[in-house]
């Protein structure tokens, strides 16, 4: 299980978790929560540099959908196979586990002092509470 | 915002709660799939009090709802229900609604009695306007504020309320109601309706008995699996059958013939009624834009605004409604589109941004319980 304590977190509800130069970017537990069951993640980046605040792909819920906005500027090197739909896998894993297995990108950074931008754990929780 | 007589149940199942037509109602109680499911495959209990309800009771009652409604009310001994439209006077929709020619008890000698149920949303402008056009020996009652209605719906739905009755509920028609008793509550009115598609009865009643009456149906249900279910199912459940909502599929300015209402446009209705005269022109001349059903044939799923295109990049269609379609697995959708492209099995494309997303024009209902 993911320490969330160490994690970053985007007033978009996003969470973001550091290893060296690269970033692990999901969605939160309250965000997952308020979008209902996701039906389908789109990401259609892979490979690409995008700035930060860009959109990196969509997330589809049943009832409502919802842009995937990247934390950070960087390259998007890796879309979390699991999720794909297309590979008969599950994008409910970020309903299941969203700190987790429910990961969505991995992004190389362009940029590590954009880091200080985002929220800590404390901020985060008091943002959704 | 306004609580139902059900609020407090709601919140204590632990229902995410929305607001939906000034009222505060439950999206939700633990998913929207399962309760869609439970709907389809057993029941569901349905809170939808915030619907209103009119009485219209007079001598001239059914001069009066031939006048404001567009299918042809004198159609209706008490005792049975149709599905119609409050045209405006500019060829649009003000509502849809419920007509209810309710039985003859409480009446004087030589009145009739019906009851209209319309959309929470369209309360005040819906009592406005039919208030404005009562000319006749006619009295209007709002009862919104005071009456309860749940929905048990799916097919377990008959057995269900059959352990609850003193009556065979075998008899009770599709469309039709009676008054009855359910459970020790008295004055229930019983009706053969619902908007799932999968049968089941609409249960209308004072307020008082309402969480009574909702503890009664969830423990007679409790063997069959029964789910409480939230306006999240009520639209997957709807969406799948086709069926139109005010404010996506109709509004003050779509034609009901147009939205595939033309079944309950009765232009050869002797009695005037407003738009009569615009609805058989649109019925003549046909409408640029038709309601349509459509596929996505990816995993986006359309929403209302979102455009439609032709081969040739052009707009030519507009969604209304759209969801994940829980029973078929599919994005499917409703929208106006060019008449000329709707051909079943046809493809056009769905604009989201920049990308475009290939779709095929199917009928509705898109699943048949």
């Amino acid at each position: 299980m993911t320490n969330l304590e160490t994690l970053k977190y985007t007033e978009d509800h996003e969470w973001v978790a550091i290893d060296g130069d690269i970033a692990t970017v999901g969605i939160t537990a309250f965000a997952q929560g308020e979008l209902g069951e996701i039906v389908y993640v789109e990401v259609e980046t892979v490979g690409e540099t995008i700035a930060k605040a860009e959109i990196f792909g969509t997330v589809e819920a049943v009832k409502t959908t919802s842009d995937l906005f990247m934390p950070i500027s960087g390259e998007v090197i890796e879309f979390n196979k699991a999720l794909d739909e297309n590979e008969d896998d599950n994008p409910g894993l970020i309903n299941e586990s969203p700190f987790d297995e429910g990961w969505i990108i991995k992004i190389k950074m362009a940029d590590t002092s954009e880091l200080d931008d985002l929220l800590d754990h404390e901020a985060y929780q008091k943002l959704v509470s | 915002m306004k609580n139902t007589a059900l609020t407090s149940i709601h919140e204590a199942l632990g229902a995410k709660m929305m607001s939906f037509g000034g009222y505060k109602m439950p999206l939700q109680y633990s998913s929207i799939t399962e309760e869609h499911e439970a709907v389809r495959e057993r029941l569901g209990l349905f809170d939808v009090s915030h619907m209103g309800e009119f009485i219209v009771r007079g001598k001239e009652a059914l001069d009066f709802v031939q006048k404001i409604t567009s299918n042809d009310a004198s159609k209706l001994s008490p005792g049975q229900a149709q599905y119609s439209c409050l045209p405006n006077d500019r060829g649009g929709v003000i509502d849809d609604l419920l007509v209810y020619r309710l039985f003859e008890d409480q009446c004087s000698e030589g009145e009739q009695a019906f009851m209209l149920v319309v959309n929470a949303s369209n309360i005040q402008k819906d009592w406005d306007w039919i208030s404005s056009a009562n000319t006749f020996d006619t009295q209007l009652i709002d009862i919104s504020e005071k009456s309860s209605l749940l929905a048990l719906q799916g097919p377990k739905a008959i057995d269900v309320l059959r352990s609850l009755v003193d009556f065979n509920l075998d008899d009770l028609a599709y469309y039709t109601f009676t008054k009855g008793k359910v459970g020790n509550i008295d004055n229930v009115l019983i009706s053969n309706t619902g908007y799932t598609g999968s049968g089941g009865y609409e249960l209308y009643f004072d307020n008082e008995h309402a969480e009574y009456l909702w503890n009664k149906l969830m423990e007679a249900g409790a063997d069959y699996g029964i789910k409480p279910a939230g306006l999240g199912a009520r639209d997957t459940l709807r969406l799948e059958m086709g069926f139109c909502l005010y404010g996506h599929e109709i509004n003050d300015e779509t034609s009901p013939i147009a939205a595939g209402l033309g079944w309950i446009t009765k232009t050869k209705k002797e009695a005037d009624f407003f738009s009569k005269s615009l609805f058989i022109k649109d019925r003549k001349e046909g409408t640029k834009r038709k309601l349509t059903g459509f596929i996505v044939n990816d995993r986006r799923v359309p929403r209302q605004g979102y455009e439609l295109f032709n081969q040739e990049d052009e707009v030519i269609g507009l969604v209304t409604s759209g969801t994940m379609s829980p029973s078929l697995d599919v994005p499917i959708g409703m929208a106006y589109i060019d008449k000329q492209y709707i051909k079943e099995g046809a493809e056009i494309f769905l604009g989201i941004r920049k990308k475009r997303c290939s779709c095929t024009i199917k009928k509705v209902p898109f699943y048949k319980p």
